[in-house]
């Protein structure tokens, strides 16, 4: 996913950068693939479109606010709708975002097929954030938020998030 | 399809997920062990969250004449159209794990079908919810396993509460008037239709897990009418209790 895919004028591209997930604040909202939509429909009015991550995501209301404010600071009046359709993938999370999850501690979500062997314990496949090794164990399949699987390194010790694949 | 039928049928499939999105979260602070008390909550979360995609499209079907609010805190218990299966009480963490089986695989094959719908919305909701149900069904069904072959007691435990929901189990196959409304034009499921692939799934679990699948003549239905078990009433006062002390709340 980039962004030119998701339809979002580059002018407010700026300005979408700097509102972040409130629940892993490190990652932008057009890093995590939520804004679908953004365009400027008439003078000073934005229409933004956001899809959200799991349906019962708390997040997706902070987010609509926090756009809206983002966009009020810069002159503009602002109409967010949620969308279901196309539902959210963790493959809309942009390159950077994945890397930037990474960085922060999250492992990122792998493709469908190893995600189903390291959810399932048949394979070691998940990479521990703080030290690479892939000597890990799933201690959880639901973690801290409902994006995130809970995983132990066992050469590290430490416990880390997997953010969990959603196709 | 008529607006009101349609809004008829959502209230009854959004019912199912709402009422054991409540079960669930009853169990905030209350789980086992600190993974599987998060577990069963972020099972609520998802859970509400579909009920709240639900609602808003029904509230929107209604020219927001009722609001989500409103359906979700402020119907009488007969207007609740969930199955008896998940108004069943937490009577132990078998019981928790068990309703939540025998649901989890009606709710995936539903959801399963609901995709193909031809009301869009239904449809898009559908696709998204399934992704969070194949994560309750695997945590549920594994649970069953671990359980089931487990230890005598947990075993003992397990069995037991399988064999006594499973007496509710029949009603999730047994349309209502809406639900037969829907189908008719192709918006609703044919959940006559989903019976055999869910009881064939649900037993290569149960034999996994050693269990025994349970031979019953006998079942438990009426919730679908509004009829409804003594533990509904219980429920929906703790929940709407809220909405009812302080009128207007936004959930
Ligand atoms: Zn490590």
């Amino acid at each position: 996913m980039t962004i030119e895919e998701a339809q979002i004028d580059k002018e407010l591209i700026p300005i979408l950068e700097k509102v972040s997930d409130p629940e892993i604040p490190v990652l932008t909202v057009l890093d995590l693939g939520v804004v679908r939509f953004a365009k400027i429909t008439k003078p000073n009015f934005v229409e933004v479109k956001i899809t959200p991550t799991y349906s019962g995501c708390p997040a997706m209301d902070v987010i609509g606010d926090d756009i809206t404010s983002a966009l009020s600071e810069n002159g503009y009046e602002t109409k967010v709708d949620l969308v279901l359709a196309p539902a959210w993938t963790t493959d809309m999370i942009t390159e950077s975002g994945r890397k930037t999850l990474e960085e922060y501690g999250i492992a990122p979500p792998m493709d469908a097929v190893s995600d189903k062997k390291a959810l399932l314990g048949e394979e070691q496949v998940v990479k521990c954030p703080q030290c690479h090794s892939t000597n890990t164990k799933m201690v959880s399949q639901f973690g801290s938020t409902a994006c995130k699987a809970l995983f132990k390194c066992h050469d590290c010790q430490e416990p880390f998030d997997y953010f969990k694949c959603l196709i | 399809m008529d607006k009101k039928d349609l809004i008829q049928y959502i209230e009854t499939i959004a019912d199912n997920s709402l009422i054991l999105g409540q079960r669930m979260g009853e169990l905030t602070g209350h789980g086992p062990t600190l993974e599987v008390d998060i577990a069963c909550t972020n099972i609520s979360l998802d859970l509400f969250g579909q009920v709240r995609s639900y609602f808003q499209y029904a509230a929107q079907l209604s020219n927001q004449e009722i609001s989500e609010d409103d359906l979700a805190f402020l119907r009488q218990e007969r207007a609740y159209k969930n199955v008896l299966l998940v108004e069943q009480p937490n009577r132990d963490f078998a019981y928790v794990i068990a309703r939540q089986f025998l649901f989890d695989h009606y709710h995936f094959l539903f959801l399963k079908h609901l995709q193909n719908s031809e009301d869009e919305t239904l449809a898009a909701i559908a696709k998204k919810s399934i992704k969070e149900v194949s994560y309750h069904k695997r945590f549920s069904s594994d649970w069953i396993i671990r359980l089931g072959d487990g230890t005598e007691e947990s075993k003992q435990k397990i069995q037991t509460a399988v064999d006594d929901l499973w007496q509710y189990t029949q009603e999730l196959f047994e349309p209502n008037e809406a639900e037969k409304a829907a189908e008719e034009k192709h918006i609703g499921v044919d959940i006559v239709s989903l019976q055999a692939e869910y009881t064939q799934n649900v037993g290569k679990v149960l034999q996994e897990a050693t269990l025994t699948q349970p031979d019953l003549k006998f079942f438990q239905r009426g919730g679908k009418k509004g009829i409804h078990t003594e533990h509904l009433g219980y429920l929906l006062s703790d929940m709407q209790y809220m909405q009812r002390t302080y009128p207007n709340m936004k959930w």
